[in-house]
């Protein structure tokens, strides 16, 4: 393996072209999406959107914020070249909902929230209690985990070239999905 | 931050290497020789170490009270102290005019003014609390993976040294490359394949 710190930077953009591509696919296949997880209801694009523009040497950073906030302006800084550089992700499995923010160059999970658990009443409570919440965060993990394998897996074969970049190019200007 | 938290950052990792004997064992007895110590009565400016996740000021892992299920639950404590540097020079000046007030002398020396200095620093620093920051740690043994709940650079580096120190594993941290290489089952060509990726872009 490469060493940590090289292929930390080197590969950085692996990140920033999965959020890109997962905003994508949150906007014209949802369904595709959800089937990788099969229980995910519903995965869409929370409170807070950050895209970053590296392509005139200088970052250019544009950063969306609020529940109901519109994506005009991440589109149009789609349309300049930007890249998906963090994302708060919000999805329904059942009855029961995660949000979290998920950085593209280090995947750092952030300002996650879990469905409620209940209380601890007693110090007996306190094993049961984590492991309601382990198994709750190691679900929100397993989500991001399936999704990226689903990405890297196409992101080492043509169809990336052939059909993903195409499709993402005609989102990103506006003329479809 | 923790993991009863209402809201969490979690760093991931995979861990690397084997265990050597029991391996509750050697997890206890890393645990036991790295456990934090407290610092509020000593000159110390900062100091890490292991503790007991539902009692972090009382550290116990005796009784494996840190296996819960298959997993190990510890956390990591950083104590650190600070006496803002005004408040050293104000007491540093201080104890220059009272020497030089008994000698009736009009300087001090370099290295009479460094001693005066070190040793304010250390009164100072003995007399300060510490406080604490605590960062749970959930590992998954069989998985080979640990979740730390935190983002933050300082206790990020810190629980990879001090784990290295404890365990003898290391700690890989889950980024793109890695998470690619480690978790999404790739075989030796793909990875070959991935390692040669260069960046793309969307503008037609």
């Amino acid at each position: 393996m490469l060493d940590v710190s090289v292929s930390y930077n080197r590969y950085k953009f692996l990140g920033y072209e999965f959020l890109t591509w997962l905003w994508f696919m949150m906007e014209t296949e949802q369904e595709a999406l959800r089937n990788i997880q099969n229980d995910i209801v519903s995965i869409d694009v929370g409170n807070r959107l950050v895209l970053e523009n590296r392509q005139t040497g200088a970052v250019e950073t544009v950063t969306i914020k609020g529940d109901d906030a519109g994506l005009e302006e991440a589109r149009l800084a789609l349309k300049k070249g930007a890249m998906v550089s963090e994302i708060n992700l919000f999805f329904r499995s059942g009855e029961q909902k995660w949000q979290f923010t998920l950085k593209g160059e280090s995947f750092h999970l952030s300002s996650l929230k879990i469905p409620e658990t209940g209380p601890i009443e007693k110090e007996e409570d306190w094993e049961g209690a984590v492991l309601e919440r382990i198994f709750l965060y190691e679900k929100a993990i397993t989500v991001v985990r399936a999704i990226y394998e689903r990405f890297v897996k196409l992101r080492i074969v043509d169809e990336w070239v052939n059909l993903v970049i195409p499709r993402m190019e005609k989102w990103v200007s506006g003329s479809q999905g | 931050m923790g993991i009863l938290s209402a809201s969490v950052s979690i760093t991931r990792y995979a861990v690397e290497g084997d265990l050597k004997g029991q391996f509750i064992d050697t997890v206890l007895d890393g645990l036991k020789k790295n456990t934090i110590s407290e610092i509020d009565q000593e000159a110390l400016e900062m100091t890490a170490g292991w503790t007991s996740t539902n009692k972090p000021y009382f550290p116990d892992f005796d009784g494996s009270s840190f296996v819960v299920g298959p997993y190990f639950i510890f956390s990591l404590r950083m104590d650190s102290k600070k006496v803002p540097s005004k408040v050293i020079q104000k007491y540093v000046a201080m104890e220059i005019t009272k020497k030089l007030n008994e000698s009736g002398r009009e300087y001090l020396s370099r290295e009479e003014k460094k001693m005066i200095k070190d040793n304010i620093t250390n009164m100072l620093y003995r007399r300060v609390p510490a406080v604490p920051d605590i960062y749970d740690i959930i590992w998954n043994y069989e998985a080979r993976q640990v979740l730390f709940f935190s983002n933050r650079k300082v206790a990020n580096e810190t629980v990879e040294t001090l784990f290295l120190k404890s365990f003898s594993l290391t700690l890989v941290r889950m980024f793109p490359y890695t998470s690619a290489l480690f978790e999404t089952g790739l075989s030796d060509s793909q990875k070959d394949v991935l390692t040669g990726l260069s960046p793309t872009g969307f503008l037609e």
